[in-house]
């Protein structure tokens, strides 16, 4: 059982978590999530800890709604429990000073971004950071990635905020102005799909951290398995990070929608 | 456990057990029929993952049973059990109509009867071992039956004597897993005065005994009875703790554990790799279990979904398979198909439950392999490819090996398959512990009948030394651990205390 002791909504969507745990705290890294689980009868989310405060013996989550256990999560209250917390878990970024590294993130991808940022900024790194959200009221922690970024783009899909476009735009006129050494991209599958694209053309080594179903969290059931490099590799315990170039997005696209039908059939059953 | 023969023969003469002895004659007791489990109706028991298939033996028929058995003067069924139950001592107990008597000789040496009695393979261990099929060859004396009858009957009396425990020493001890190895640990650590804390990195205690076993087999409150008996000893549970990565070995040190057992169990699904097995629809058998035992996805209520389908296929032939595909009988699929590339002679699950599941309509495709599944066009598996098999030359493990038949492909229509072929050692801790030796197969190494790895305060056993094994092995493993820990211990830090 590990308290909330903080709460703000960010959109209507998206809600940040300040949570009670003091070991996962001191032990985590950039790159580290946790499982969370609400109720007795609650599943098991995997959530990135978007950041920490080992003082306080406190982790951040940021958690957008999308189906029964996130609204449940999001719902919860400050003084509230949540009934399962476990971690970090998954393999911790591999943070280098490289140079110039571009970070990409979109919608609630832009969470566990924000902890990588932070960690290549204070290896050293020149750091640019290209946020993309659909609008205006779906971008977040928009402050926190200026303070630990040489430069921020924004990019709105509708262009209600920054400039109007794809990620992937806001990404080329950066690669075209300049070297980039290193590249990392976190949002919605199809997002990191055209961003590997386009930086395989320009040969930039890049890194995408996925988001597949799971259940433990710790190599036991395979729920979470992608094709990497033409092997299989467990999301949990071998990534969350892997080579964006050798991922196969097709199949990691089309396994988060595995469970689509039931997930539905539990919404409407919530909703009921 | 260490028993001298002696000891064996001089429990024998005691005054009861000649009284019984010469009460009933030896053709008399081998006219009597082996008993027979009452089951619930495969038509009924079907409908829910809850409902136990095997309703136990009355104390009628367990008296009845146990004059079967002949107090062997050498009792070889004694041999077949890992951790060498006393058995005729117990059955004759039950005989006499002593039934808790007959549950205490059990926990002499098993820290779980009530499990064990559900769900070790008897018929390749105790039982085979019996007289009645060595000599006689007629059916064993159910000795599983009579195991889970006399534990059962001190649960249910509600008189389970909480064990006496050694005045504490204040040594702190910590076990990495709470599956049956982990359990029957603490609980032999804190019988000898241990300060002992269970770590266990999913929300419940009880590791495959919870996650894997499902309840029709082994109902959880059997199991919660034996984890509330240790808590009652003072073991201490911490769940949604994972050692080498909420914390590490070296950090639980610092908070003054002075050694560690690992039972860590063998979690790692194998695969088979071949086309098309990362399609949705696809998943291990740890998965699908882990689902509904652990998080009751069987339920409308709980969040966590499964899937469910018409035609479902499990491919494997032990007890995983097994519980998977009867899983998928109670969860509705009208047909559920066992796919077995040897002949049913060498499945490695238990008798009991092949049976179970032919029962329960469950189909077996036998000497059979698939090699690739296809899949509709939203990535969704629809068929398996799969090919006959023929028996050869016995292998490595002693069974025939299983070499493919050319030109006999074809495919079954699933929507749902489950892949049950295996797992390997956890790699957590392996991974996580520096210096720990470990063997090719990811298994850690220990010093045999010690259980001491390479470094010199952990100890491991169960799984993840064996690379999956049976639950009374795991115990065993647990209970070596615990006498040979406590020596470790008492040279290292009590003797010279005893000194000053
Ligand atoms: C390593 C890792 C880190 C993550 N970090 C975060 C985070 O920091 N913040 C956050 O909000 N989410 C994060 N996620 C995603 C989060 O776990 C899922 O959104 C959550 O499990 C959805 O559960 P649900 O029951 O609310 O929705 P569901 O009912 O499970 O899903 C609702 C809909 O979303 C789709 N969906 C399901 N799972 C995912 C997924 N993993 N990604 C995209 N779509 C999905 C389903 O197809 C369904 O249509 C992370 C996932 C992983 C693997
Ligand atoms: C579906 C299924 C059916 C089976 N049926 C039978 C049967 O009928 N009869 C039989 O005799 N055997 C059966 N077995 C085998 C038997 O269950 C195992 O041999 C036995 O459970 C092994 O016990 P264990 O204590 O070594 O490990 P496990 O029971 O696997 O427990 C290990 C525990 O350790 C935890 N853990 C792992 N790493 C860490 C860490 N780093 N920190 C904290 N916790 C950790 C895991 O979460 C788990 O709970 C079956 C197995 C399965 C999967
Ligand atoms: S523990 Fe298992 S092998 Fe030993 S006597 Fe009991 S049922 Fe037989
Ligand atoms: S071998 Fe069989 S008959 Fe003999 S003591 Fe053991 S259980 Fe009884
Ligand atoms: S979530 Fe179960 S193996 Fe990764």
């Amino acid at each position: 059982m590990n308290k909330i002791v903080e709460k703000e909504d960010f959109s209507e969507k998206v809600v940040k978590l300040v949570v009670e745990a003091p070991l996962i705290a001191k032990a985590r890294k950039p790159g580290n999530f946790v499982i969370v689980r609400v109720g007795e009868k609650g599943e098991r989310i995997p959530l990135t800890i978007a950041g920490a405060d080992v003082k306080k013996g406190t982790i951040t989550m940021i958690v957008q709604k999308m189906g029964v256990s996130s609204k449940k999560l999001c719902a919860l209250e400050v003084g509230d429990y949540v009934t399962d917390l476990v971690g970090p878990l998954g393999k911790p970024t591999e943070i280098h000073n490289v140079g110039t590294v571009l970070c990409c993130g979109g919608g609630v991808g832009v969470a566990p971004l924000l902890p990588i940022v932070e960690g290549y900024k204070k290896a050293g790194n020149k750091v640019i950071t290209v946020l993309a959200a659909r609008n205006k009221d779906l971008l977040i922690l928009e402050d926190e990635m200026r303070k630990h970024s040489d430069e921020v783009i924004i990019m709105t899909d509708d262009g209600s905020y920054g400039k109007k476009g794809l990620i992937t735009e806001g990404m080329e006129e950066v690669i075209q102005r300049e070297k980039i050494n290193e590249c990392i991209t976190i949002g919605p599958a199809i997002m990191m799909k055209f961003c590997s694209l386009l930086t395989k053309k320009y040969e930039i080594p890049t890194m995408a951290s996925l988001n597949s179903i799971m259940v433990d969290g710790t190599g036991m059931c395979g729920a979470c398995r992608v094709t990497v490099d033409g092997k299989t590799k467990f999301t949990c315990v071998d990534g969350p990070e892997f080579d964006a170039h050798k991922i196969d997005f097709d199949e990691m696209m089309s396994r988060l929608g595995g469970y689509k039908t039931e997930e539905q059939d539990k919404m409407d059953h919530f909703q009921e | 456990m260490e028993r001298s023969e002696e000891y064996i023969k001089n429990e024998r003469k005691k005054e009861w057990r000649v009284e019984l002895q010469k009460k009933t004659k030896a053709k008399d007791r081998m006219a009597i029929e082996r008993v027979k489990m009452s089951e619930q109706d495969p038509n009924e028991r079907i409908k829910s993952q809850r409902i136990e298939v095997n309703k136990g033996l009355s104390a009628e028929q367990a008296v009845q049973e146990a004059m079967r058995c002949m107090d062997c003067v050498n009792p070889t069924c004694m041999e077949g059990c890992p951790v060498s139950i006393n058995i005729p001592k117990f059955i004759k107990n039950i005989e006499r109509g002593e039934f808790g008597k007959a549950a205490s000789v059990l926990k002499e040496t098993s820290a779980l009867p009530a499990v064990c009695g559900r769900v070790c393979p008897q018929e390749v261990q105790c039982e085979q071992k019996c007289f009645y099929v060595e000599k006689l060859n007629q059916p064993s004396v159910a000795i599983g039956y009579l195991e889970r009858f006399a534990a059962d009957w001190e649960r249910e009396s509600g008189e389970i004597a909480v064990p006496e425990c050694a005045e504490s020493n204040g040594i702190k001890v910590a076990v990495i897993g709470s599956g049956p190895s982990g359990l029957s640990f603490a609980g032999d650590m804190a019988k000898l005065g241990y300060d002992v804390t269970v770590f266990e990195a999913l929300h419940e205690i009880g590791g495959v005994l919870k996650y894997g076993i499902p309840e029709f087999r082994l109902p959880n409150a059997v199991v919660d009875v034996e984890i509330d008996n240790l808590r009652n000893m003072g073991v201490k549970f911490i769940t949604n703790y994972i050692v080498g990565q909420t914390a590490t070995l070296e950090d639980l040190k610092g908070e003054g554990f002075k050694a560690f057992y690992v039972g860590s169990g063998a979690g790692l699904p194998r695969f088979m790799n071949i086309p098309g097995e990362n399609a949705n629809g696809i998943l291990s058998s740890n998965e699908y279990l882990t689902r509904v035992n652990l998080m009751g996805a069987d339920s409308e209520d709980s969040d966590t979904p499964v899937l469910r389908g018409k035609n479902v296929v499990v491919v494997g032939g032990g007890n995983t398979a097994m519980d998977s595909v009867r899983t998928a009988k109670r969860l509705g699929a009208e047909n559920a198909m066992i796919v077995y590339r040897r002949s049913e002679e060498e499945m490695p699950a238990r008798v009991e439950e092949v049976h179970h599941a032919k029962q329960e309509g469950v189909e077996f495709l036998t000497l059979t392999n698939p090699i690739e599944y296809i899949a509709d066009e939203n990535g969704r598996v629809k068929q398996v490819k799969v090919q006959k098999m023929e028996l050869g030359e016995p292998d490595a493990s002693g069974r025939r090996r299983p070499i493919p038949m050319e030109g006999s492909e074809y495919t079954i229509d699933a929507t749902v398959v489950v892949v049950a072929v295996g797992v390997s050692p956890n790699p957590l801790i392996p991974n996580s512990v520096e210096g720990l030796e470990v063997s090719k197969w990811g298994t850690i190494e220990v010093v045999k009948d010690k259980m001491q790895s390479s470094i010199p305060e952990v100890f491991a056993g169960g799984d993840i030394v064996r690379g999956g094994a049976t639950v009374i092995l795991a115990m065993g493993d647990g209970r070596k651990a615990a006498a040979n820990m406590d020596t470790y211990l008492k040279e290292k830090y009590l003797s010279k205390k005893v000194e000053q």
